[in-house]
């Protein structure tokens, strides 16, 4: 995990800027005017969505070097509070509902992140646990969560922010992606700044860290909120804009597992690295699946396919990590230097 | 197929997927986009029934040549039973042309495809299960929950248990335990249960089994302290032999535990062995080889190596039979719209309105080879559950026996339940119920 440096290049130099810039231009101008509503709403909401969560988890594992598997949990939290503000302060703005959801998921991150304080590494993964476990049975177990559905699943209320509507597949993505937009460019001011670096400086050595006069407690407890809040966020995204239902189930163990796989293949402590594994965890089995229905559909049935493609998804993955350890960031950024040298 | 045949249908496959496609022979196709799973906790459910399904409209496109010559096609998208994969196979299959209907088996995809099926206008058929509200028709043209949705269900376990006590009042003071799985499905008849024990008298304790119970320990040890009269095994998958299996352990009487209709299948009492010897579970549709219908899918696909379940020994399972139960209510409801609309490939909506007008009395069922087998519906535009009955089979260690008469919900009480939720959901929403003036 400590193989990862902090990157050296000048974060604001102007290839940089124009690259962002270039992104957010197709995401926004171009993605919605040339992509089909089957690729807005199967695969780039819940690639937004799953982003998002991969980079708070990317704040506290990444950077700070605290392992978690209680984000699914962080999400639920934030999108039964986000439906519970929708459904009992009606009215309440939407930019509103979402920082409420992020803070009352910051608050649950910090309630089980004090274990931090005292635990380490694989030991303070299984208390994470603690916060997976509990968080479902709080949501399943009292159904005030739910508004008393005796199916526990929740239909969230649309989506309008000021009175201007974001229901319609286009207006859902868009939504989704100021939020991501927003969150992704504040993250970014956060690991360059002080407390970014202090949370490294507790990742790489404790000890050390401590002696140069960081506040240790203060900055762990701070990235489990930080975190927590902009996963919560993600789990708004998840329920309002992709799934529009929610139930506890959808918020187990393995979510937790997918957003910390992402980060690993994507990359650890790097921005770029959670979309980049997010898009290969979200997107890649739907291509895959897609090819072997087409190719093999009449030939085979739809379980024998989906088998062999978590042999091929676990195989890639593999090999993925064996080309390039730090994961596809780095593979990304090799094959450009080596495409325009001098980038 | 040996491997290295495998290997061959695989190049060839490939080979034909880059060629041109060859134009369709037939004029009008009829697609049947598929949310099934076949891996997973929840494969014996789904493979049965998809199984069952695609046989069946394998048949009517083998035998009768499609329904009044439209042919029927069909793809599978694996669902695993979750919701968000549900939900993006609808969004990959909906943009086929002429959708006929989606039928997900899952009632978390079904409430995830509220709102979408609803604006897409295509139909979403949840036999024997769904969300309850949906049964009113005038809040949710687009869903039917056919033959029994849970209320019925329950009801019918209820009236089921009181037909052995010897009668309704009799129930009064008996001690009965709901054993639900934790998902949507699970937890979707807890207030009816509720309402039920309230008008009868009995005592009444729910208790969860998280998804996906293959542990049943503590839920067990305390059925054991409570020591009902029934226990009510409202399960799915691996959770219902375990919990025949636990039942034996702590010494409960198996004919005492009554399974619902996902928990009636031979995949659910064979894994138990002798423990489930005696067993007793609801249906809609017996299990059984000896019906037309069945006979025919044996005749037409299986004995040439057409057919869908790779284990012939599931042909005539509970699951297979639900499954082409469900085929002869969905091509039943394409012929009823095509008497309308023409004999041509449908649009959902169409289609949609051959299901509110779908209306098969015993003649037609005997007709289509379905005689025993299915039981008269009728839908309407208000109600689209269809006034379906049960009956109770069984399991002696080999096969399942049926041990009751058809059983009546009691829908009158029922009701008034679903209309209440569907008028919340209704409110929720901003729909304005539509009048069904028939």
């Amino acid at each position: 995990m400590t193989a990862v440096t902090i990157e050296s290049r000048k974060p604001f130099s102007l290839p940089g800027w124009a690259a962002t810039a270039a992104v957010l231009g197709v995401a926004y101008v171009g993605v919605p005017l040339l992509a089909s509503n089957y690729v807005l709403e199967a695969l780039l909401i819940p690639f937004l969505a799953l982003s998002l969560a991969a980079l708070g988890l990317n704040v506290l594992t990444g950077y700070a070097g605290m392992v978690s598997l209680g984000s699914a949990a962080f999400m639920a939290v934030g999108a039964y509070t986000a439906y519970n503000v929708a459904l009992r302060l009606p009215g309440t703005p939407l930019p509103l509902v979402l920082a409420v959801a992020g803070f009352a998921a910051a608050a649950i991150g910090l309630l089980f992140g004090l274990p931090s304080l005292r635990l380490r590494g694989f030991y303070l993964a299984v208390s994470t646990l603690a916060a997976q476990f509990f968080v479902q049975w709080a949501l399943t177990k009292f159904d005030w969560f739910s508004n008393g559905n005796s199916s526990g699943v929740i239909d969230t209320p649309p989506l309008s922010v000021f009175g201007i509507g974001f229901d319609g597949t286009i207006g859902r993505y868009l939504f989704a992606l100021t939020v991501v937009t927003v969150i992704t460019f504040l993250v970014h001011r956060l690991v360059i700044s002080q407390t970014g670096r202090n949370f490294i400086a507790i990742r790489d050595n404790e000890t050390a860290a401590r002696v140069i006069g960081v506040p240790v407690l203060r900055t762990k407890l701070l990235a489990f909120g930080i975190s927590s809040f902009i996963i919560g966020v993600a789990g708004v995204l998840w329920a309002f804009a992709y799934l529009r239902t929610v139930e506890p189930a959808g918020f187990n163990l393995d979510r937790s597992f997918q957003i910390l796989f992402i980060i690993i293949i994507g990359g650890l402590a790097s921005i770029r690295g959670a979309f980049f594994g997010a898009a290969l965890i979200v997107v890649f089995p739907l291509v895959l699946s897609r090819l072997g229905s087409f190719l093999l559909g009449g030939l085979f049935d739809s379980g024998v396919l989906d088998m062999s493609q978590r042999i091929v998804l676990g195989a890639l993955i593999i090999i993925f990590l064996i080309a390039e350890p730090d994961g596809l960031v780095a593979l990304w950024d090799r094959f450009r230097r080596r495409v325009f040298p001098g980038t | 197929m040996s491997f290295t045949s495998k290997l061959r249908s695989f190049a060839l496959a490939t080979a034909l997927a880059l060629s041109v496609a060859t134009p369709a022979a037939w004029a009008d196709e009829q697609y049947f986009p598929l949310q099934s799973y076949r891996v997973g906790p929840y494969a014996a459910g789904g493979t049965g029934f998809f199984g069952g399904f695609i046989d069946y409209l394998n048949l009517v496109n083998i035998r009768d040549g499609g329904v009044n010559g439209v042919k029927l096609t069909w793809d599978e998208c694996e669902t695993q039973y979750e919701v968000e994969r549900g939900v993006e196979c609808y969004e990959r299959q909906k943009t086929a042309k002429n959708v006929a209907a989606f039928n997900p088996l899952s009632l978390g995809i079904q409430i995830a495809l509220l709102e979408r099926a609803t604006a897409d206008k295509i139909p979403v058929i949840t036999i024997d299960h769904g969300m309850t509200a949906t049964s009113d028709g005038r809040v949710f043209p687009y869903f039917f929950p056919l033959l029994m949705n849970p209320p019925s269900e329950t009801s019918a376990i209820i009236n089921y248990i009181g037909q052995r006590e010897g009668g309704l009042d009799k129930l009064k003071g008996k001690k009965v335990v709901v054993l639900y799985h934790g998902s949507p499905y699970g937890k979707e008849t807890i207030p009816i249960y509720e309402l039920l024990a309230e008008k009868y008298g009995f005592e009444l304790q729910q208790i969860e089994v998280p998804h996906p119970g293959s542990d049943q320990q503590s839920q067990w040890l305390t059925i054991r302290r409570l020591k009902p009269d029934y226990v009510v095994l409202r399960g799915w998958g691996v959770m219902n032999p375990v919990a025949i299996k636990s039942a034996q352990k702590v010494g409960f009487p198996v004919d005492h535990l009554i399974g619902n209709v996902w928990s009636n299948s031979e995949e659910d009492v064979i894994p138990a062995g002798s423990a489930a010897k005696g067993y007793i579970s609801l249906i809609t549709q017996p299990s059984g080889t000896e019906f037309p219908v069945v006979q025919e899918i044996i005749k037409t696909l299986y004995d040439k190596n057409l057919g869908n379940l790779e284990d012939k020994k599931r042909i005539g399972s509970v699951y297979h039979n639900l499954g082409i139960v469900n085929g002869i209510l969905n091509v039943e409801a394409i012929r009823t719209a095509q008497e309308k609309f023409g004999n041509r490939a449908l649009t959902g909506e169409e289609v949609q309105w051959g299901f509110e007008h779908l209306n098969l009395d015993e003649a037609k069922i005997a007709k289509l080879g379905g005689a025993g087998l299915l039981q008269q519906i009728h839908v309407t535009c208000a109600d689209h559950e269809g006034q379906g009955s049960v009956k109770f089979q069984q399991w002696d260690g080999e096969k399942w026996n049926l041990v009751s008469d058809w059983i009546k919900p009691d829908r009158e009480l029922l009701r008034p339940v679903i209309e209440a939720a569907a008028a919340k959901y209704a409110a929720e929403k901003n729909i304005t119920p539509r009048t069904c003036a028939e």
